[in-house]
């Protein structure tokens, strides 16, 4: 059985899986997604008080929490949507045009 | 042992389909098509099949319940004519790149317009790049035949494919000829089950299907699909000559009548093979070397296969029950054509479009183009290579 971390854009034709299916789940995690974003969210850790409001308000599970804290961004998916920006009491996070 | 019996067309595909007993069945009426949901309809309610008749309300929603319930494991069937195929035209090509082994009974009509419920095979061709197999047959024996061969061949794990069974409408669909019938459990055992190594409901190995495919994936989907394609050729063969041991009715990718020492042939799909047949029968019975090539496989097109088979004869006529508005012929004789020129000394070819909307093809329709052929022979000159036959005018 072919699997999705084994496909990848050098894969040729004979290594796709009959129909492209997919045989695990939570794969889109691999797709790096966030290579058109134009804005990016920075976060402070000096001002953040972990309330881990932000999260929950990401729409692309961007914010990955490890054992009840939140960790820096996670920038292969985040979109540059600024909600995190917007929610977060604190002024721990910032928003801007991203550097390339 | 076969069994003697007397059935139209449409009685034999859902004949074919209660011995089967699929798991799954999208329902929606259609002139030609429409008594084989309503045969088998009868045989939901009997109990004599234990089928999921699901009756929807178009369509493009009875090729979605086959799709979906292909992806979750089921063997899954529908019926559909003219505009009805049409409708489903965005789901054959979720079906055929999904590589869902979906089996639909396509009985051939016309496409509007003008409004036409006869038979001509526009539906059928207007989906010939969709992916899918499509068998054809002449008379209602090869439409029972094909819809059992259906199964074995498209749910091949080398294949994966669905696949049409075309028959025409009215002119087999409707009429009852004498037919051999196979026992329940010589067509249970030569369709089997279907078990699918990966499908929705197989709760210990999650599946995704139909993903976005972006452009650095797209074309490597689509070759493999071609490969599928590719494979199928020799399922077929396997299958038909399989069928073939067990009922003595053998099947290829077409049949061959009297070209051995031919020296005109026309090739031809569907019932009008019949009238070829009769016309090349009494052409040889005045001692002219004439023969007919009967397509049964349209999809995969069996390219070397053809050229073979007509590389003996001086000129060939192909007919097409479809216009495909090229302004330069149909698509039969597109594809026979291109397979004439890889011989060395190919035949002088024309295309002939005919029977459009149910008009009739006659056997002196046929003698005429077999007189057409000879004049070509003689001349050594082809003239007009797209042609039309029957039209008033």
């Amino acid at each position: 059985m072919i699997h999705a971390k084994d496909i990848n854009e050098q894969s040729k034709w004979q290594e796709l899986t009959p129909g492209c299916e997919i045989y695990e789940p939570a794969t889109a995690s691999m797709t790096i997604t966030g290579e058109w974003r134009t804005m990016a969210p920075a976060w402070d850790p000096s001002k953040c008080k972990q309330c881990l409001l932000c999260a929950p308000f990401c729409p692309d599970s961007s914010i990955p929490v490890v054992k009840g804290k939140r960790q820096d961004f996670d920038f292969d998916h985040c979109k540059g949507c600024g909600i995190c920006y917007k929610v977060c009491p604190f002024g721990a996070i910032s928003f801007g045009k991203e550097e390339k | 042992m076969s069994i003697r019996d007397r059935l139209s067309g449409n009685e034999a595909v859902a004949y074919a389909m209660k011995q089967i007993n699929p798991d799954v069945m999208g329902a929606f009426p259609i002139t030609p098509s429409t008594e084989i949901p309503q045969y088998f309809a009868q045989y939901v309610a009997n109990g004599e099949v234990d089928t999921e008749y699901v009756t929807v309300e178009s369509e493009h929603s009875s090729m979605s319940t086959c799709i979906g319930a292909s992806a979750a494991g089921a063997r899954a069937v529908t019926a559909t004519s003219s505009c009805g195929l049409a409708l489903m035209w965005e789901l054959l090509y979720v079906a055929s790149s999904s590589r869902l082994p979906v089996t639909l009974a396509l009985v051939c009509r016309a496409l509007t317009g003008p409004i036409n419920i006869n038979n001509d095979h526009s539906d059928a061709m207007g989906a010939r790049d969709a992916g899918w197999i499509q068998i054809f047959a002449e008379n209602n024996q090869e439409a029972y035949d094909n819809y059992i061969q259906a199964m074995p061949i498209s749910e091949n794990p080398d294949v994966r494919l669905p696949i049409m069974v075309c028959q025409d409408g009215f002119i087999t669909s409707h009429a009852v000829e004498n037919i051999e019938l196979e026992t329940d459990e010589m067509v249970k055992n030569f369709v089997g089950e279907y078990n699918p190594e990966n499908y929705l409901l197989k709760h210990e190995n999650p599946l995704a299907v139909g993903p976005y495919g972006v452009s650095p994936y797209y074309m490597e989907a689509k070759v493999a699909q071609v490969q599928a394609m590719k494979n199928a050729k020799k399922v077929i063969l396997e299958v038909g000559k399989k069928f073939g041991d067990e009922t003595g009715r053998y099947y290829g990718f077409f049949e061959s009548y009297k070209l051995e020492d031919a020296d005109s042939a026309v090739v031809i799909i569907g019932s009008s093979a019949g009238t070829a047949r009769a016309t090349v029968d009494k052409l040889r019975a005045e001692g002219r070397k004439v023969g007919m090539l009967k397509v049964r496989v349209f999809r995969p097109f069996p390219f070397e296969e053809i050229a073979e088979a007509l590389s003996g004869v001086k000129a060939v006529a192909v007919m097409d029950k479809a216009e495909s508005f090229s302004a330069a012929g149909g698509p039969l004789f597109a594809e026979t054509r291109s397979a004439l020129y890889d011989l060395e000394n190919r035949p002088k070819a024309i295309n002939y479009v005919y029977g459009l909307g149910g008009r009739d093809f006659r056997v002196e329709d046929c003698e005429y183009i077999f007189d057409q052929l000879d004049e070509i022979i003689a001349t050594g000159k082809t003239g007009e290579v797209y042609r039309h036959i029957g039209q008033r005018g």
